[in-house]
């Protein structure tokens, strides 16, 4: 192991001085030939007639790759329950600070998430953002992920603080806006295991005496 | 040759005072409109050689987009740095505008017509010095960029004014030598009479070479890529313009492209038979009342100005030794070696010498010039050849600190060693 530090032996430098010496001198060759330049005017006059690659943005929209950074997006469970359970991991991992978030407790009257936690601020700042994907990785629900929008652009720095209903994702056929309790007989493990297929009627039935 | 009765220069003669101040207000239109169509063809153009689209979002294909950027340009801020010297950075763009419209006074854009009754010819005035006038406008011109760049008060300015006084003055050699011939030729030097006397032969294929060093020496004359080392963006910021802004930065930007619109007319004029149509569509000339001769005109200008557009794409800039090397040591000589052809055969054919001796001594120009093109390409494959060879060059000797012992050279050191056995051997 104490080798592996060791100099370099003069045998291994020497092919490279070897190497150096063998390069030819630089010399002024002086104008390219009358038919090369004249090829090269072919070239350009070629080109005008080739198929443009300009994409007209604004009227036309090619898709992004499938894993482009674009907005983020707070994720449902398959009942229209909140993924996001509050933990803040998101915003501790952000480099930028971008994103600010405030827990709250889960009561029976009001659940927005399995289990004991909730997001109940959730904001972020996409003028510090820098769309790096630490949040997306820090997340241990999958409530925190990125669409592939882009157009995120206005006139009022507010507006670009986007709050949690900017973020969350749509409600889905089968999803219950909460608050609403938990699936029947289902814990947030059953809801961490994709075991929960949609809202149940007796899920429904809460929700509107509820409201 | 004279279908037409009088001289271009007898009908424009007779014109009113108010005919001639209605030309006058055309002649700047259409310069100005041009110059507005011209910036916006070299965008489009110059993008689809680069593969891109150009401006296509103000008017109709982006038609409107160099009067957008006029207005832009006229709403932002006029800055007057501290150094500069405040008159005449001021007045710098202003020379620079009002000269480059005067070549266009003396350009004949259309045969015979009638205008408001009267006939005349769409050439605001005509003298017989006339192309000796537009050398003379253009060169003034020169003066509102070295102004420009001097009154500046800074350093890139000053280095772009220098380089495009230097530039322009001595490809204005070149390009008075390259007229030379078509005085010759034509036997006059105005500009209507050298249209007219092309009615058989265009010059720019009777006095091809002159044609040649004409065109590389106007693309010289108006700062134009691959001779833009005046403004040479990625050398010197703007050049001459780096402080100018808002209008003042605009009227520079008309005045170089009514310069470059009027060296291509100048090129037509003198070259390509002017508002003549081309061989064998003669019968052109009178339709719209002689007014079609115009689309002649400016179809030919225009072929000028796209070549200029194509030298943009295609070449990169010179450097500046380069480019002064071919102006002085190439385009001059050449340009003085052809008059002297020019001229000889012209005396020649005057003085009624045989056909066969006109025809001995072209063809003996001819061997000279494959001679001399022969000589020059063995020398410089012999010079290559022999930039190629590796001298046979001495070991090289490196001065040396003294050594504790007093020995210096690094042979020394060598020997020694080998000496410092046999001491021990002692």
């Amino acid at each position: 192991m104490s080798n592996e530090l060791s100099p370099r032996q003069s045998d291994e430098v020497a092919p490279l001085r070897k190497a150096e010496s063998e390069v030819a001198p630089v010399t002024d060759k002086g104008a390219a030939s009358l038919f090369n330049q004249l090829k090269g005017f072919w070239v350009t006059f070629r080109t005008m007639f080739k198929k443009v690659n300009t994409v007209e943005y604004p009227e036309v929209k090619e898709p992004t790759a499938p894993r482009f950074h674009g907005r983020h997006q707070l994720n449902r469970h398959p009942d229209g329950l909140e993924k996001c359970i509050g933990c803040e991991l998101c915003a501790w991992a952000c480099p930028a600070d971008a994103i600010y978030v405030e827990g709250e407790s889960n009561t029976e009257a009001a659940r927005y998430s399995p289990g004991e936690r909730y997001g109940k601020v959730y904001q972020i700042n996409y003028l510090r953002c820098i769309f790096c994907g630490l949040c997306i990785e820090a997340c241990p629900t999958r409530a925190l992920t990125m669409t592939n929008e882009y157009e995120l652009a206005d006139n009022d720095r507010g507006k670009l603080i986007f709050e949690k209903e900017d973020l969350l994702a749509p409600l889905r056929a089968g999803m219950l806006p909460p608050p609403h309790p938990m699936y029947p007989d289902a814990d947030h493990h059953t809801y961490y295991r994709g075991e929960v297929p949609g809202a149940s009627p007796l899920q429904e039935n809460v929700a509107e005496t509820n409201r | 040759m004279n279908e037409f009765p009088m001289t271009t220069t007898e009908l424009i003669g007779t014109d009113p005072g108010w005919l001639i101040a209605v030309k006058a207000l055309l002649v700047f239109a259409i310069c100005v409109l041009l110059t507005l169509f011209a910036i916006w063809a070299e965008r489009r153009v110059v993008a689809r050689m680069q593969m891109r689209l150009g401006p296509n979002r103000v008017g109709k294909f982006g038609l409107l987009q160099s009067l957008a950027d006029g207005v832009k340009l006229a709403f932002k801020e006029d800055l007057i740095p501290k150094a500069a010297d405040k008159i005449v950075f001021v007045i710098a763009p202003l020379i620079s505008v009002s000269v480059c419209f005067l070549a266009f006074a003396v350009i004949p854009m259309s045969g015979p017509v009638m205008m408001f009754g009267r006939e005349t010819a769409m050439q605001l005035t005509d003298f017989p010095v006339a192309v000796l006038y537009i050398l003379a406008a253009t060169s003034i011109g020169v003066y509102g960029i070295v102004l420009a760049g001097w009154s500046s008060g800074s350093t890139y300015p000053l280095l772009g004014g220098l380089r495009s006084s230097a530039q322009v003055i001595s490809y204005e050699v070149a390009m008075g030598l390259s007229l030379v011939a078509v005085f010759i030729y034509s036997g006059s030097m105005s500009t209507s009479e050298i249209v007219a006397s092309q009615d058989r032969f265009w010059y720019a294929v009777v006095l091809f070479p002159s044609f040649i060093i004409y065109v590389i020496s106007m693309v010289g004359e108006t700062n134009r890529a691959p001779f833009d080392l005046a403004e040479a963006e990625g050398e010197l910021v703007g050049g001459f313009h780096t402080e100018y802004s808002s209008l003042k930065f605009a009227l520079f930007f008309l005045a170089e492209y009514v310069n470059i619109l009027a060296v291509s007319a100048l090129a037509t004029t003198l070259f390509l038979g002017g508002y003549r149509a081309l061989p064998g569509l003669g019968f052109t000339e009178s339709w719209l009342g002689g007014w079609f001769t115009m689309v002649w005109f400016f179809a030919k200008v225009l072929l000028f100005f796209f070549l200029f557009i194509w030298l943009r794409g295609t070449l990169p800039r010179l450097r500046y030794d380069q480019f002064m090397k071919f102006g002085w040591k190439v385009l001059i000589p050449a340009s003085i070696a052809w008059i002297m052809i020019v001229a000889t055969l012209r005396v020649l054919s005057a003085e009624g010498a045989p056909q066969i001796v006109i025809g001995g001594f072209t063809a003996a120009m001819v061997l000279l010039v494959l001679a001399g093109t022969s000589i020059y390409e063995r020398s410089k494959a012999r010079a290559e050849a022999k930039a190629h060879e590796v001298p046979d060059m001495p070991e090289p000797t490196f001065p040396l600190p003294v050594m504790p012992s007093g020995r210096t050279s690094a042979a020394g050191i060598l020997s020694t060693e080998s000496g410092e056995g046999s001491e021990r051997d002692e």
